[in-house]
């Protein structure tokens, strides 16, 4: 099952990887990690999605609630949940295709911001089936280069993380 | 007050009651050892090598529940003491561990002694911290305290760089200290605790099963209260000998892989199990599927919420001090009118003695062989039970556990999560310092001793006379155990040749060496050695070379497919 952490953590030099190092040193999987100071600059949050049974997730949470520097952890996933990952993705755009291409990022609800005779850099969010969907859309061979951001979470309504 | 990095540091080991730190010296530490040197409040302890800093600080704290303290250098002095570091950390060991570090502006430089500390020790500390301005010297150190001794307590590291300990900044030891990000819950969930003494006033076939955690919370009163009060049988891990009196007839011994018929048998098949600060580890239960089999309720009691439900299912978790909760349920069942089925229990017990006949730590007395069991027993018997044992890893190991019948908390000092070999000379200095007139021997084997031999220096210096006794069987003897049953007998590099002999090394380093080579030669040898009070004393037994310990389970086997003695 695939689940997402919300974590607040002491934003202290070396949190980052306590976080990363449990990980590997547990064998537990990281499908991708966000992570960003908050408004209380004192404190970053971050996303972790990963996969495990319901089992091993638990022991994810709390062993991530064992670190000193970990101030709170929540499953998005127990509950209604918002998602977006953002993707910045550059494409061959030439001749015949550039038009094409600029419609698909239209129909993607993606936005262009950078433009070459050749190429295109096409901005898009939504959640991670979206962005695939996109990459599937597009002829392979037009892809240059993607980068993801790995995906954001936040509660739905009044499920709040803070402290 | 405006102090310099080391006056800081000193003060703040003074301020916590600091009575010994572990180290050795090095440039990156030199301003901290001048300060040590200007005072005599806290005393250092100069080691022959850093591992054996982290075993002794490591020793002294689990002889008498105060933090270790121990002091190295950057870089060779922190990777010598990782292993000491990880042993703490594996067995809950509140310690401090200050590092010497280079300076701010050399970091990252591959400097002279240069390592990644925190980095490093990362995985083996409950937390560390790097201290990069000296105004948050002494918070950082307050933290240290109080995290290594809070909740499940652990080793915390402190890495200095050496412009730190020469920088000047306001001193002020805090009193308290709080973290958001760090609240252990303590308090046992008082609805969890009463479902718990539900279950065990009505169980039929009950068993306790008590770890480190008793000995680390001080708990062992109130266990052995609970388990006197309730009537049950009971067992101690390897980390928790000594948390219920080893010589109560409610003591079924260890359990485990080397554990007794009885133990393991009521393990695995009682109805309701109560797990006092234990985890479930992989040594205890076998294999953890094996051990699921049986349809028995269990009570877990820990202060980690991640050792519940880890590796085994439980059905009452109880999250808290386990001395707490043990209160609690107490209290509840001494107010309550309903006891245990009298006739349930008498039937379990008698099914306990049944398994107790098999008599699965008997060995050959009639050998013309010295047998180690005898050593132990003859050691139990001339030490009245009641010495501090430290001891390394291996048979020998699991000998003292099986044989020694430790009645008191905090007198078996042993390596049981990581599994040192190297540990019980240094651990044994910190149980001497930390325990004054009591005494302190090391039961080792050739191989283990080898591993921190150095020590001896350490022990003619500060006259710590702790008695070796050295179980030589020539063999790593664990190693050849398994080689021996489990890969035909083909004794791939563990046999000990080119042994140094003991008796004349232990005199060259000034203290007293014996060799005993005959049965009869042991008891007059130990007492002679115990007679001797303040001198170290290096008792050389020449065992039994082809000595198992017995019972075992095999590695993946369940906990009830045992190899007894009598079966080979």
């Amino acid at each position: 099952m695939r689940h997402i952490l919300s974590i607040l953590v002491e934003n202290e030099a070396g949190a980052l990887s306590r976080i990363s190092g449990l990980f590997s040193a547990r064998g537990y999987n990281i499908e991708s990690l966000t992570v960003a100071p908050t408004e209380d600059a004192t404190m970053s949050r971050m996303t972790i999605v990963t996969i495990g049974s319901d089992d091993v997730v638990e022991q994810i949470t709390k062993q991530l609630n064992k670190l000193v520097e970990v101030v709170k952890v929540i499953d998005l996933t127990d509950g209604n949940h918002i998602e977006r990952e953002l993707m910045l993705v550059k494409v061959r755009a030439a001749g015949k295709d550039r038009e094409e291409m600029k419609r698909l990022a239209d129909v993607f609800r993606g936005r262009i911001l950078d433009v070459t005779d050749k190429s295109y850099t096409i901005e898009l969010t939504g959640t991670g089936e979206k962005l695939d969907a996109f990459l599937q859309a597009i002829e392979p061979g037009t892809i240059l280069e993607t980068v993801r951001t790995g995906a954001s979470g936040i509660g739905r309504g009044e499920r709040i993380l803070r402290i | 007050m405006q102090l310099t990095g080391a006056e800081i540091v000193i003060r703040c080991l003074q301020e916590e009651g600091v009575e010994y730190v572990f180290g050795y010296p090095g440039g990156a530490v030199l301003n901290i050892y001048d300060e040590l040197f200007k005072q005599d409040q806290v005393k250092h302890v100069l080691v022959r090598h850093e591992q054996g800093a982290a075993h002794a600080a490591d020793g002294y704290s689990r002889s008498s529940h105060k933090i270790g303290v121990c002091l190295v250098t950057s870089g060779p002095g922190v990777t010598n003491a990782v292993t000491g570091i990880a042993t703490a950390y594996m067995d809950s060991i509140p310690m401090v561990i200050i590092t010497g570090q280079v300076p701010t502006h050399a970091i990252g430089q591959d400097a002279f002694q240069e390592c990644d500390t925190v980095g490093i020790t990362r995985p083996c500390v409950k937390h560390n911290f790097l201290v990069k301005d000296p105004a948050q010297l002494a918070v950082t150190m307050k933290k240290a305290f109080y995290l290594a001794q809070t909740g499940r307590p652990g080793p915390v590291l402190v890495d200095i760089p050496k412009d730190v300990t020469q920088a000047k900044a306001e001193y002020v030891y805090p009193k308290t200290i709080s973290l958001r990000s760090y609240n252990p819950v303590t308090k046992g969930h008082a609805g969890q605790i009463k479902k718990a003494v539900q279950l065990l006033l009505e169980a039929q076939r009950p068993m306790v099963y008590a770890g480190g955690g008793v000995i680390l919370n001080n708990a062992s009163a109130q266990l052995t209260r609970l388990v006197r009060l309730l009537g049950f049988p009971c067992t101690n891990t390897l980390m928790g000998l000594g948390g219920f009196p080893g010589t109560d007839p409610q003591f079924t011994g260890l359990p485990g892989m080397h554990g007794t018929y009885e133990s393991n048998m009521a393990m695995q098949n009682c109805d309701v199990l109560l797990a006092v600060g234990s985890r479930f580890d992989d040594r205890v239960i076998g294999n953890p599927a094996h051990f699921f089999r049986a349809d028995r309720k269990i009570i877990h009691i820990d202060i980690d919420p991640s050792s519940i439900s880890k590796r085994v299912k439980v059905d009452v978790p109880i999250v808290g001090y386990v001395g707490d909760v043990l209160d609690e349920m107490l209290k509840l069942i001494e107010s309550s009118p309903q006891r245990p089925d009298a006739q349930s229990l008498k039937e379990w017990w008698g099914q306990i003695k049944d398994w107790q006949r098999k008599d699965c730590l008997k060995y050959d007395r009639k050998s013309a062989l010295i047998k180690p069991q005898y050593v132990v027993e003859k050691l139990y018997e001339i030490t009245g039970g009641d010495a501090i044992i430290t001891s390394d890893v291996g048979q020998h190991q699991m000998w003292v556990a099986q044989y020694y019948k430790f009645d008191k908390p905090r007198r078996w000092i042993n390596s049981g999560g990581l599994g040192t070999m190297g540990f019980g000379l240094p651990a044994a200095m910190g149980a001497i310092l930390a325990n004054p007139g009591a005494t302190v021997a090391c039961v080792t084997g050739e191989a283990s001793i080898q591993m921190c031999i150095q020590e001896l220096s350490t022990c003619k210096q500060y006259h710590l006379p702790v008695k070796i006794v050295n179980l030589n069987n020539k063999y790593m003897g664990m190693v050849r155990q398994w080689q021996q049953f489990f890969y035909g007998n083909r004794y791939a590099e563990s046999y000990m040749d080119a042994l140094p002999d003991f008796t004349k090394l232990a005199e060259a380093y000034g203290h007293v060496g014996m060799k005993i080579e005959k049965p009869g030669d042991v008891e007059g040898a130990l007492r002679e050695a115990f007679k001797l009070k303040d001198r170290l004393v290096f008792l050389d037994m020449i065992t039994d070379q082809s000595e198992n310990v017995f019972p075992m389970v095999p590695g993946g086997k369940g906990l009830t497919e045992m190899i007894l003695a009598e079966e080979l």
